[in-house]
């Protein structure tokens, strides 16, 4: 099934914002293969979701799909720039050639960004049973195998942090062990940080069914 | 005004809007994408019973939005935020002589601030320094995510914006009300990023920031700035209503403005007409932090009192009837080094 095939190679593929695969957000509008072209048509929340992480979503699904059929075409949907970004992934222009002038640079710098927040966030939540005087000589072969722990691993592969385990938990954004002093702060920061995504999230999610009229899902 | 359990609250709605959404108003197709997209914010996050049909959300005029909020809305005072949207809307989004008009006939209930555009450079500032005579202007609505010829939006760290601002203390124009949307020039970067507040803030200290919409989607970003900045502010502005939706997430929300800036830095909105104050003032005063949520204290009603009005009109200079007042706190909730 093309289908089964396409969601899988999809769940690979994260809003960078929210920090979960476009699969489960419901972004992924429908999916067909007709002979050796498979096109899958993508859709977000609001017509006005920045532009600079809806093409990378559409950008990162047609990187994900290539191996699937001769030709892939990713339609993103519905959205006040869907023309611009749709001819850029045709032509795969990247973000500077799809936006010309508008554009400074291409997205990885943002990616960054938000691959750093998500890291902040899942380290906050796998340490947030844990007493204050054991945090600070942490490392990863302590952590419990909770979803958590599993979750902040990924993020730090994403990273390219080191995941072995006696590797401190504790990290800047570059991978470098927290000062002992900022803990309080650094964790008290990285805990706001992941009300933000999360909030986001499940705000994207009700606007969603709200603008394609979709049932409640889980 | 709104009383229950014994406690008056003085009602000042920080962020209202008269707009014009009409199809023949919209120049493109993005003018429809717009409201289409505030109206399913107002779906999404109202209770069902405060659901309005979408031609009366397309445009309400003032008579209507003086019975919500005055007549229904418990509002004592309101400020309007207008957005311009030029680039989605032939006379504009929000409609500067109708909204003006208004406050001409009401002033003791509504306050009028105007925007401006950096882009529009010389011929722009020309124009500032005439409309803060004509309105007599207290404040400015910024949307930084505004499209203006071939540019989908600026910086208030831009060299235009510093002269803007510059011009906006000198005219006695202290309150710059900052609404962050999805485009800004570059595009590749975070259009919701909050940088150039706080670098705004600290280079102009008499100049109050309110961020609207508390810095959302970037909340944590908003709080980590206003934490280091004590003339930033946070407006309620499309925050309110989770209230309803969920009040979990809107107790974090909260919870967090409490612990990173203090309870006189943050106004009540309505953001009118995305929502109507009614509930959202009889919800509020009803609200309290889930016990399980530890990590927050538990709100009080002299904080309830600043956040839905008090903190507002001490920025605006909006006289509070005798005995509803409460003392500032005069310090900051977390000190980052």
């Amino acid at each position: 099934m093309i289908e089964t095939a396409v969601f899988e190679a999809l769940d690979e593929v994260m809003d960078p914002e929210l920090d979960e695969p476009i699969t489960t957000l419901g972004f992924v509008r429908s999916v067909e293969l007709d002979g050796g072209v498979l096109t899958v048509h993508l859709r977000l929340p609001t017509a006005f979701c920045s532009p600079n992480f809806a093409y990378l979503m559409a950008s990162d699904s047609k990187d994900a799909l290539r191996d699937l059929a001769p030709h892939v075409v990713v339609v993103l949907d519905d959205h006040h720039d869907s023309d611009v970004i749709n001819r850029g992934i045709a032509a795969d222009a990247g973000f500077v050639g799809t936006y010309g002038e508008e554009a400074s640079r291409e997205l990885e710098e943002l990616r960054l960004t938000f691959q750093r927040k998500a890291h902040a966030a899942a380290m906050e939540r796998a340490v947030r049973e844990v007493p204050l005087e054991r945090l600070r000589s942490l490392t990863l072969q302590d952590l419990p195998a909770t979803r958590a722990s599993e979750a902040l691993r990924r993020r730090r592969s994403a990273l390219g942090f080191d995941t072995a385990p006696d590797a401190p938990v504790l990290v800047d954004d570059i991978g470098a062990p927290l000062p002992p002093g900022e803990l309080p702060l650094r964790l008290r920061f990285a805990r706001s940080v992941g009300i933000s995504i999360e909030g986001n999230a499940h705000f994207c999610r009700g606007l969603l069914r709200t603008r394609y009229a979709l049932e409640e899902t889980a | 005004m709104y009383s229950k359990d014994g406690e008056t609250y003085f009602i000042v709605d920080a962020h209202v809007a008269l707009w014009d959404a009409r199809p023949e108003n919209q120049r493109n197709i993005h003018g429809k994408q717009f409201i289409d997209c505030f109206y399913d914010y107002h779906r999404n996050l109202s209770p069902e019973s405060e659901v309005w049909p979408y031609e009366e959300y397309l445009y309400q005029g003032g008579d209507r939005l003086m019975k919500d909020l005055f007549d229904d809305g418990y509002v004592d005072h309101a400020i309007f935020q207008p957005a311009h949207l030029g680039a989605f809307y032939n006379n504009g989004f929000g409609q500067t002589e109708e909204a003006w008009a208004l406050t001409s006939k009401h002033p003791d209930k509504l306050t009028y601030n105007h925007c401006w555009d950096p882009r529009r450079e010389q011929k722009g500032l020309d124009e500032l320094k005439r409309d803060a005579e004509r309105f007599g202007l207290k404040g400015v609505k910024l949307y930084t995510a505004e499209w203006y010829g071939d540019s989908r939006g600026y910086r208030l760290d831009d060299p235009w914006s510093y002269k803007y601002l510059e011009t906006a203390q000198e005219l006695g124009i202290r309150n710059i009300h900052v609404h962050k949307g999805p485009t800004i020039r570059p595009l590749d970067r975070d259009a919701f990023e909050v940088a150039d507040v706080d670098h705004a803030a600290t280079d102009f200290p008499e100049l109050n920031f309110v961020v609207e919409h508390c810095g959302l989607p970037r909340l944590e970003d908003f709080c980590w700035i206003a934490t280091q900045e004590p003339n930033v502010h946070a407006g309620l502005a499309v925050a309110m209503p989770f209230i309803h939706t969920r009040p979990r997430y809107f107790a974090q929300i909260i919870g967090e403005l409490l612990y990173w800036l203090n309870e006189d830095r943050i106004q009540f909105s309505s953001d009118y007409a995305l929502w109507t104050p009614r509930w959202l003032v009889e919800r509020f005063v009803d609200f309290q932090i889930p016990e399980d949520m530890t990590e927050y204290a538990p709100l009080t009603v002299a904080q309830k009192k600043k956040i839905l009005g008090l903190n507002a009109a001490k920025m605006y200079d909006i006289p509070v009837p005798e005995g509803l007042d409460v003392a500032p706190v005069e310090q900051e909730a977390v000190s980052v080094a």
